[in-house]
């Protein structure tokens, strides 16, 4: 401990670009204690990454041209037997269709109402406090108890059918047919998850400089007028970063499925994830889960290198 | 002028009038769940349903106990969520502080590697991490979900958040415990950790959530209830002859979810921020 207590003056005169009265061995010690000490730092990290993703995703490549025998539990070479499956297997389009509607249902329905809350919120006042609390509550409550909480709501008899019921209206059994279970799938997920990005869209609303709003009141703008143009074209890096970070995220998409239709009826809410889950681990087909597990890196690749163009070309707003 | 003010006064409350319907499916389903986890089936299920147990019965709250080792399936979580999230708050405060402020060789590189954490879905990994956890003996344990929690991809979010603090930390202060004879170490634990409280208890709020919710990892890892985390066990309440037994799922569902709701009303600046770091991901 005592070469510490020497440490100190020396890399102060450094920095201070003085010339060594310390013999310059001490400073290379210094240094390299330094350097030791940076790199047993990031080891519980590295070495994580390491084991736990860096030779999986080797290994999912690889099992992904392997074939499993259930029954002896060997895994023999497969060529590229898993991806002509890939291309041949006749769920597959079904698959692919469940994933983009529930996605591209997710974002219409999540991204303007997430807006709405943030610009009806935009504001101060208790009672507006209340409300930002009330939104984002479902964040914190885990998703599986909020997932079966929806699937008694939705059940033929249960609190949605009986709430319309009130008013005359004879509703469906939700989860039973396959558009409505879709429709169930997406506002579950919606409202569980859009207070996040309304508080994105809060702290994108906030960055706004109100100098700009201000001065095209006073130049005679709507109100309407002044989000259309000024607040909206401001805040789009945030929407279009949102959408991304809300499609990524659409794709991995897997408790409410299991919980609330289990893929069903039917496949009509069989979701990639869903698929590769059901393929790997409930019909024993790892090397084609692991096939389904590169298309999902696949597509979040492409979707990642979108999102960093547009992050590069709307840099000069998100300073 | 007087005009304005009550136009004003009325926007506000049809302002407040919109707020509320739009939040009837936000708060709706909580008080739906607590309040009937205090029915019976019979008024569950009521028409005109009741908005508040008249006669509220604790029956399903034993049930949740007896028909499954709830107590232990409770601890579980607990305990798992509790170790990855200290775990993950030293992991990532080490790596994140060598990143930010000290410099080595390949650093950059390294980080890069680190990052590809954030890019993959944990759902890509699954299949390679169950093998591999298969052949070593851990399925059925709670090794998986610690290990991969605490150290792998979930953890690289942490890793970032702490880099980013660390870098905007001013040098004089670290030069000042060098000064007190502080090695590394010494100035990541006591000058580095105590001003990173604001950082920290994103990561902790952010990583507590995330192993508490956890459902794909322990539903490929587990198969025994008395292992079970509270999300897996939640969805293990069914009566083999009559269908899902729903007062005692809301019930176990009450008990996973209001207390974390709890925590959130006390400290809900933290909890936002925290949680908005995770929307900021990729």
């Amino acid at each position: 401990m005592n070469t510490n207590t020497l440490a100190p003056p020396a890399r102060v005169e450094t920095r201070a670009g003085g010339a060594g009265q310390r013999p310059r061995r001490r400073f290379l010690t210094l240094k390299r204690r330094d350097r030791i000490a940076g790199y047993l730092f990031i080891t519980p990290q590295l070495a994580g990454i390491v084991a736990f993703v860096l030779i999986p995703l080797v290994l999912v490549v690889y099992y992904s041209f392997q074939k499993w025998n259930v029954l002896s539990g060997s895994i023999e070479p497969a060529g590229l037997d898993n991806y002509q499956k890939l291309l041949s297997d006749p769920q597959m389009p079904s698959v692919l269709g469940a994933t983009a509607i529930f996605s591209v249902g997710l974002v219409l329905f999540n991204i303007p109402l997430a807006l709405l809350l943030a610009v009806l919120l935009n504001r101060s006042g208790r009672g507006i406090a209340f409300f930002r609390t009330v939104f984002f509550s479902p964040v914190v409550i885990a998703i599986v108890a909020w997932t079966i909480v929806w699937q008694f709501l939705l059940q033929d008899n249960g609190g949605v059918n009986g709430f319309l019921k009130l008013f005359g209206i004879a509703g469906p059994n939700w989860l039973e047919s396959g558009p409505t279970a879709m429709a169930a799938v997406i506002v579950v997920q919606v409202f569980k998850n859009v207070g996040l990005n309304m508080v994105l869209f809060l702290s994108g609303l906030q960055g706004v400089p109100a100098e700009i709003q201000e001065a095209a009141r006073v130049d005679g703008a709507s109100a309407q007028t002044v989000f259309a143009r000024i607040t909206l074209p401001l805040i789009s890096p945030t929407i279009l970063l949102t959408v991304i970070i809300t499609i990524v995220g659409s794709l991995q998409v897997f408790a409410q499925i299991a919980v609330l239709t289990k893929g069903g009826p039917g496949i009509s809410t069989t979701v990639l994830v869903y698929y590769l889950f059901q393929q790997a681990f409930q019909f024993h087909n790892f090397g084609y889960g692991s096939t389904l597990a590169i298309l999902l890196f696949v597509i979040v690749l492409i979707l990642t290198v979108i999102q960093w163009q547009l992050r590069k070309r709307w840099v000069f707003y998100e300073s | 002028m007087k005009a304005d003010r009550t136009r004003k006064r009325w926007m506000r409350a049809l302002l407040y009038v919109v707020l509320s319907i739009i939040a009837i499916p936000f708060l709706f389903p909580t008080w739906w769940m607590i309040t009937s986890s205090f029915k019976t089936v019979n008024q569950i299920f009521a028409f005109p349903p009741s908005l508040i147990p008249l006669t509220p019965s604790m029956d399903a709250y034993v049930k949740a106990f007896t028909f499954q080792p709830f107590a232990q399936q409770y601890f579980n979580s607990m305990y798992i969520a509790v170790v990855v999230t200290v775990v993950t708050m030293l992991v990532s405060s080490l790596a994140g502080y060598a990143f930010a402020r000290i410099k080595f060789p390949g650093q950059n590189i390294l980080f890069l590697v680190v990052l590809i954490g954030l890019l993959i879905p944990s759902e890509v990994t699954i299949v390679p991490l169950f093998q591999v956890f298969n052949s070593l003996g851990l399925i059925n344990t709670h090794w998986p979900l610690i290990l991969v929690t605490s150290f792998g991809a979930p953890s690289v979010l942490a890793t970032f958040i702490m880099r980013q603090f660390f870098i905007a930390l001013p040098g004089e202060l670290e030069e000042a415990g060098r000064l007190d004879g502080l090695g590394r170490p010494g100035i990541w634990w006591r000058v580095a950790m105590p001003l990173a409280k604001s950082a920290l208890a994103a990561v902790a709020i952010f990583t507590f959530l995330n192993a508490w919710n956890l459902y794909l990892e322990p539903t490929v890892y587990l198969s025994t209830p008395g292992l079970f985390t509270l999300p897996e066990a939640l969805t293990h309440y069914v009566d083999p002859y009559s269908g899902p037994m729903w007062n005692v799922q809301l019930a176990a569902a009450t008990m996973t979810a209001v207390p974390v709701l709890i925590v959130f009303v006390i400290a809900q600046r933290q909890f936002v921020e925290g949680l908005a770091q995770t929307g900021l991901k990729g």
